[in-house]
């Protein structure tokens, strides 16, 4: 494993490799298995991501009640948004008038990653199957990022895994040099890392220099730094699931700011460094505790104790 | 400043929990059923190491949450994981939400209660299970983070194992020598002891010893260590690893 995003790259470069399969061969250095049983193992998660994508799309509910529906409310006003694009551009070379205007203006690939993210975050509140990327409470920011970009740019699933290996890659330095814990560093632990991480994917895959993935990974993560874990009635779901949406925004932000050949002033790994020391300096209260921000709202508290009353409930009823 | 060496939690966040990061697959995975590796993931391998224990599947489960998992059971679905685990079910099964219903299916009860452990992890259990004929036995363990687990007691005994290595649950009637002819036995095997805990109720009572090992213990091995004068039981537990 490398120990830090300077070493990753450097090797990267130095061999003409891209990231991912500079992470790749070390890997089977480490684990003393060939890169094609690694291969495999990728596609494996690449699957259970797709598949995860496809059934929150479909429309799922949380165990609790609290979340679900809305990757299928994104899904279905990106379509409404495309055909209407279509139509408006049709009537406008007709008529020259302007035509029935799109429902979303982000466009693509925000839209399709924004959809994404949103299934599998869905999908993991609803007790579905899912990969941890780096955690299950973040896991919808990298397949959000990984599927609408390799659309748009038509990239095939070998690829997507080598995207899936350099995301690792990142993650790894993360782990090994802060922490990936939001009850350690907050919510900028897992959805900024998974930011972080998406954002070198999303690179590579547009054909990025594994510098500008560095890049890409330090101008993500100074996004989201200090963002606290602050889940109402301690559940992974609010405001866990549409974090992961809006991250998709700040790890693809990063990723065109870096294949521009924008800088980061402060390097990835000093960054990382810096995600780790606000992290100790963040209150417990703001480190998955559900004690502040968010949790601590009137809705969040309402929330919380009608979650506890039908909690009671239940346990009034297993007593029985 | 120093980046990358030697920083405070790289094993160890600051709430303890443990982060044991030995490859890309531990970044991106491991594949599980959601919500949580704490709550969800955890939990299943915490039922799953019970299960082993027992040595098979109990006719009856009694658990016990304590802390953060009995004030977010529900939402989590640490109940039902729980249950799966015990069931069998590996922390990847989509069978888990059904877990309830297949337990019915299977003629396993289980009853669920909250309590204080004491001074334990936030997120503990203490799982009472009972066996057909009359075996039963007592496990509590902890889910320390990213779907890690911590068993720290069987029947009484403190233990502390953390269920990814290969290991030995022997127990035995306090005398000298038994711990040597265990020992032995696994060195002509060429098994390496990676931890070993032990402990007793006093001089001559019951004794528990918790041997982690590098290695499998083959199936002949165990009989051996099960013939040594004073043995009790000998349980062999694989490695309870995420997907």
């Amino acid at each position: 494993m490398y120990t830090s995003i300077a070493e990753l790259t450097d090797a990267a470069t130095s061999r003409s490799l891209s990231i991912g399969a500079t992470v790749r061969e070390r890997e089977a250095l480490d684990s003393d298995q060939p890169e094609d049983a690694l291969n495999s193992k990728m596609q494996e998660r690449l699957a259970v991501m797709r598949d995860s994508v496809g059934r929150g799309l479909a429309g799922v509910r949380s165990r609790s009640g609290l979340t679900g529906g809305d990757a299928r409310r994104m899904a279905e006003a990106r379509t409404q948004t495309r055909s209407q694009t279509r139509t408006r551009t049709r009537t406008a070379i007709a008529d020259g008038t302007a035509g029935g205007a799109p429902v979303l203006i982000g466009g693509e690939p925000l839209a399709s990653a924004i959809a994404y993210a949103l299934a599998v975050a869905e999908v993991n509140a609803s007790m579905g199957r899912i990969v941890a990327a780096p955690t299950a409470g973040s896991c919808g920011v990298l397949p959000g990022v990984l599927f609408s970009v390799g659309e748009i740019r038509g990239a095939g699933d070998d690829e997507l895994i080598d995207a899936l290996f350099a995301a690792g890659g990142v993650g790894a330095v993360i782990a090994r040099s802060s922490t990936l814990a939001g009850a350690a560093g907050g919510c900028q632990a897992e959805c900024g890392a998974a930011a972080a991480m998406a954002a070198a994917a999303a690179v590579q895959i547009a054909g990025g220099t594994p510098e500008q993935c560095a890049n890409g990974v330090a101008l993500a993560f100074k996004g989201l730094l200090g963002l606290v874990c602050d889940p109402v009635a301690g559940l992974v779901e609010v405001p866990c699931i549409k974090r992961n949406a809006t991250s998709v925004a700040v790890a693809l932000a990063a990723a065109d700011m870096a294949l521009a050949g924008i800088r980061s002033v402060i390097p990835a790994d000093e960054v990382i460094w810096a995600m780790g020391a606000i992290g100790r300096e963040l209150p417990a209260a703001l480190r998955e505790t559900a004690l502040g921000g968010l949790a601590a709202t009137p809705t969040g508290k309402l929330i919380a104790s009608e979650m506890n009353a039908v909690h009671d409930d239940a346990k009034e009823s297993s007593r029985l | 400043m120093n980046l990358t060496a030697g920083n405070d939690n790289c094993n160890h966040d600051c709430n303890g929990r443990q982060t044991n990061v030995n490859g890309v697959f531990d970044i991106i995975g491991p594949i599980m059923v959601g919500p949580s590796s704490s709550h969800t993931a955890g939990a299943v391998r915490l039922g799953l190491a019970g299960r082993v224990i027992m040595g098979g599947q109990p006719s009856r489960a009694a658990l016990t949450l304590h802390g953060s998992f009995a004030q977010t059971y529900r939402g989590h679905g640490t109940d039902v994981a729980l249950v799966a685990g015990i069931l069998g079910m590996r922390p990847d099964d989509e069978r888990i939400p059904d877990s309830f219903r297949i337990a019915r299916e299977q003629g396993m009860e289980f009853s669920f209660s909250c309590a204080d452990l004491g001074d334990v992890h936030p997120n503990s259990v203490l799982m009472e299970l009972a066996g057909p004929n009359s075996s039963h036995t007592a496990v509590a363990g902890s889910s320390v983070g990213g779907g890690n687990i911590l068993i720290t007691r069987i029947d009484g005994f403190d233990v502390d194992f953390t269920g990814t290595s290969h290991a030995l649950i022997v127990s035995y009637r306090d005398q000298p020598g038994v711990i040597a002819k265990i020992t032995s036995i696994l060195a002509t095997e060429d098994v390496n002891i990676a931890a070993m805990r032990v402990s007793r109720e006093g001089r001559h009572a019951r004794a528990l010893a918790i041997i982690e090992l590098d290695q499998p213990v083959s199936r002949e091995a165990r009989a051996l260590i099960t013939r040594i004068s004073g043995i009790d039981t000998v349980i062999a537990l694989p490695p309870v690893v995420l997907a």
